[in-house]
């Protein structure tokens, strides 16, 4: 299969690349908007940012191994990421995060991001959102969740579609 | 009692204050950046002429402002040492990364109040000669993101940013930077790694501190969020006068992350050093105190990073003895007290916390986010974690707190690139050394009940015998 990027998108690459003097620096930037069109960021995509960007694809790829939100295979429709660190850990993290293992079928011991089989939601713990005040904190995709109770993380799966 | 003295976060959570830029104009938006680029030079005693920009740079030194996102350094000086005759651009990077574990503050300015960030920053690289600027935000913000790339937008209609802002000559661009979920990346060398593209692993300093080899190699002044604000209202109000906020040394404001055991945990906004740690932790105008019927175990006072305190734990500050409540909250005192103030996040725990387990989650996350470029940090804070992953799964020893002692501290005191090896040895070092019995005990006990397991013809039996065939 080949990898083509729409012309909307590489027109805001296109923008992107400019808010740079040196193109490299744009890489992070790129692939967030890569990301954001095609769900992760294939071998393919890897190339492809290399040669927009004037790089080795090597230099591309060891960003995407790096950063903890690049990914590099699809993920669910609807990424739940629950924060695990000590203020959310004191809120309740690791019981919310086993309840939405067991509501939706998933090991809540496995290590890393897990895909339900219909690959509607991914599920993971990640570290602190930066909002430990309201603890227990959580996100759906790019939306933001605070003080999240059992009730309101039922809440939540029953509107993801 | 002490209350509240709200500098950066004033309107922010004000009924109908919005984030866009005629609430902020209605407000005095942007009457300090027109105050500062009004400024004409002044003459010197000695005939010489003092520009705009080194005026506002002198008022930044006067207010004695320091840092805000973790080491406390004087903004002033960090300024003074940028490099201005190199005959390179001159970057300015605004951290917004908030990474520190119990930190919320930024967050609070970017989302309520984002155009008085904008502000700041168009001052501080208008006194220091930049004409390029990012804000570097963390990727698990994407609202903030386009809130901030909303307000540019609005501020460039407006030309306060763009060519020739407000017709003073001077020109400056700004542009939002998205991370992508890695901690290291709020040190500030690491930072500009990532800027450049590259994987965030900080540098070595000597010879690259960014003043001098930064960003492209090029002199850079990289601030945290909530220090670039405090040079807007140093602008509008005088360095003098905000010099008389706050306490002598630890001058302003500080917003306090208040997280954990509390009843009102939140953003707290103090004069620096005019409440105590107790004070923001029961007063009603903070914390509002523990939940009913706990008493308080622990106290992590700046941030994950922070050296813990323990309840009742006492210290000699000018030969008084001060209870650990009784700190004022400022950048002195608590280093005086062993700790910081660092990212000014307060933890609290109860004594319904397992102390032990507290340390493993905090353990777990420098193990994940170590960048890996130094041995002792890489290899020692994965040993930690993994020695208390086993003490809190029933396969602790007894000798494991010693043992995690022994790792924490071959891991700082220079041998490492970056700070955050303190950072991971810290918590640790504290944790261990205040409630040694803790984890000495939950080891022991551990043991005891392996070693009961073991009698009798057990599976736990077969596997001693065939661990000592080994020999
Ligand atoms: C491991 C580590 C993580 C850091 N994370 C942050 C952060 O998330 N935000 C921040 O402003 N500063 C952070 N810092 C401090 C920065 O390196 C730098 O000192 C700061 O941004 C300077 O700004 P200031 O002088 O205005 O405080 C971190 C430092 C270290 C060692
Ligand atoms: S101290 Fe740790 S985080 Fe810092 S550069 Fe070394 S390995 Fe990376
Ligand atoms: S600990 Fe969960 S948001 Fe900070």
């Amino acid at each position: 299969m080949s990898f083509t990027v729409p012309a909307n998108l590489e027109a805001e690459i296109d923008k992107l690349i400019t808010h740079y003097p040196v193109k490299r620096a744009a890489s992070l930037m790129v692939l967030h908007a890569i990301q954001e069109h095609f769900g992760w960021i294939s071998q393919e995509a890897v190339e492809w940012t290399a040669k927009k960007l004037e790089l080795q694809p090597i230099n591309v790829y060891e960003l995407v191994t790096f950063y903890p939100m690049l990914r590099q295979q699809p993920m669910g429709k609807y990424q739940i990421k629950v924060c695990r660190t000590l203020s959310c850990a004191l809120g309740g993290a690791y019981e919310l995060h086993k309840h939405f293992c067991e509501k939706l079928g998933l090991d809540a011991h496995a290590h890393g991001p897990q895909t339900t089989k219909d690959g509607k939601f991914t599920v993971e713990f990640v570290e602190c959102l930066a909002s430990c005040g309201t603890a227990p904190v959580m996100m759906v995709n790019d939306d933001f969740h605070e003080a999240v109770s059992h009730a309101k993380a039922d809440e939540i799966v029953g509107r993801c579609k | 009692m002490p209350s509240e003295y709200r500098l950066i976060l004033k309107y922010a959570d004000e009924p109908g204050y919005t984030p866009d830029i005629e609430c902020y104009l209605r407000h005095g938006g942007y009457d300090a950046l027109k105050k500062a680029l009004a400024l004409q030079p002044k003459d010197l005693p000695d005939g010489a002429k003092r520009s705009g920009p080194e005026q506002i740079r002198q008022e930044v030194m006067a207010s004695g402002l320091r840092g805000r996102g973790g080491a406390g350094f004087s903004c002033g000086l960090k300024w003074s040492f940028v490099d201005r005759k190199s005959g390179k651009p001159i970057y300015l990077i605004c951290n917004a990364d908030e990474s520190e574990p119990g930190t919320f503050k930024d967050r609070q300015i970017i989302h309520k109040d984002p155009h008085q960030l904008i502000e700041g920053m168009i001052i501080s690289c208008f006194a220091n000669d930049v004409h390029l600027a990012y804000i570097y935000i963390r990727g698990e913000m994407p609202d903030g993101a386009r809130l901030l790339n909303r307000a540019l937008q609005e501020a460039r209609a407006k030309n306060f940013l763009g060519k020739d802002i407000l017709g003073n000559g001077y020109d400056l661009e700004m542009h939002v930077h998205r991370g992508a979920g890695a901690y290291i990346c709020g040190e500030e060398t690491g930072l500009i790694e990532s800027l450049e593209g590259k994987r965030p692993y900080p540098r070595i300093k000597p010879p690259y501190f960014p003043a001098v080899l930064g960003l492209w190699m090029c002199p850079t002044i990289v601030n945290n969020v909530e220090t670039l604000c405090n040079v807007k209202h140093i602008v509008a109000m005088g360095g003098t006068e905000f010099a008389k906020l706050g306490t002598p040394n630890n001058t302003g404001t500080r917003i306090v992350s208040l997280s954990g055991h509390v009843k009102k945990p939140g953003c707290y906004e103090i004069e620096v050093g005019r409440a105590t740690i107790g004070q923001l932790i029961f007063d009603a105008n903070f914390g509002g105190g523990l939940r009913d019927g706990r008493k308080l175990k622990a106290v992590i006072p700046g941030g994950s990073s922070a050296k813990v305190f323990k309840a009742g734990e006492k210290f000699k500050i000018k030969d008084k003895e001060v209870d650990m409540l009784d700190l004022p909250y400022d950048f002195d005192s608590l280093i005086q007290a062993g700790s910081m103030s660092g990212s000014s996040a307060i933890i609290v725990m109860d004594d319904s916390t397992d102390i032990v387990g507290a340390l493993a989650n905090i353990a777990e996350f420098y193990a994940h986010e170590s960048c890996g470029q130094c041995t002792p940090c890489r290899e020692g804070s994965l040993w930690m974690s993994k020695a208390l992953h086993r003490l809190t799964h029933g396969e602790g020893r007894a000798q494991d707190a010693d043992y995690l002692v022994k790792i924490a501290d071959n891991i700082p005191g220079g041998r490492t690139i970056c700070a955050f090896g303190e950072a991971c040895a810290w918590p640790v070092q504290s944790f261990v050394a205040k409630f040694k019995d803790e984890f000495v005990d939950k080891g022991a006990a551990d043991e005891e009940r392996r070693a009961k397991k073991s009698k009798g013809a057990g599976p736990g039996m077969e596997m001693k015998l065939a661990a000592s065939q080994q020999h």
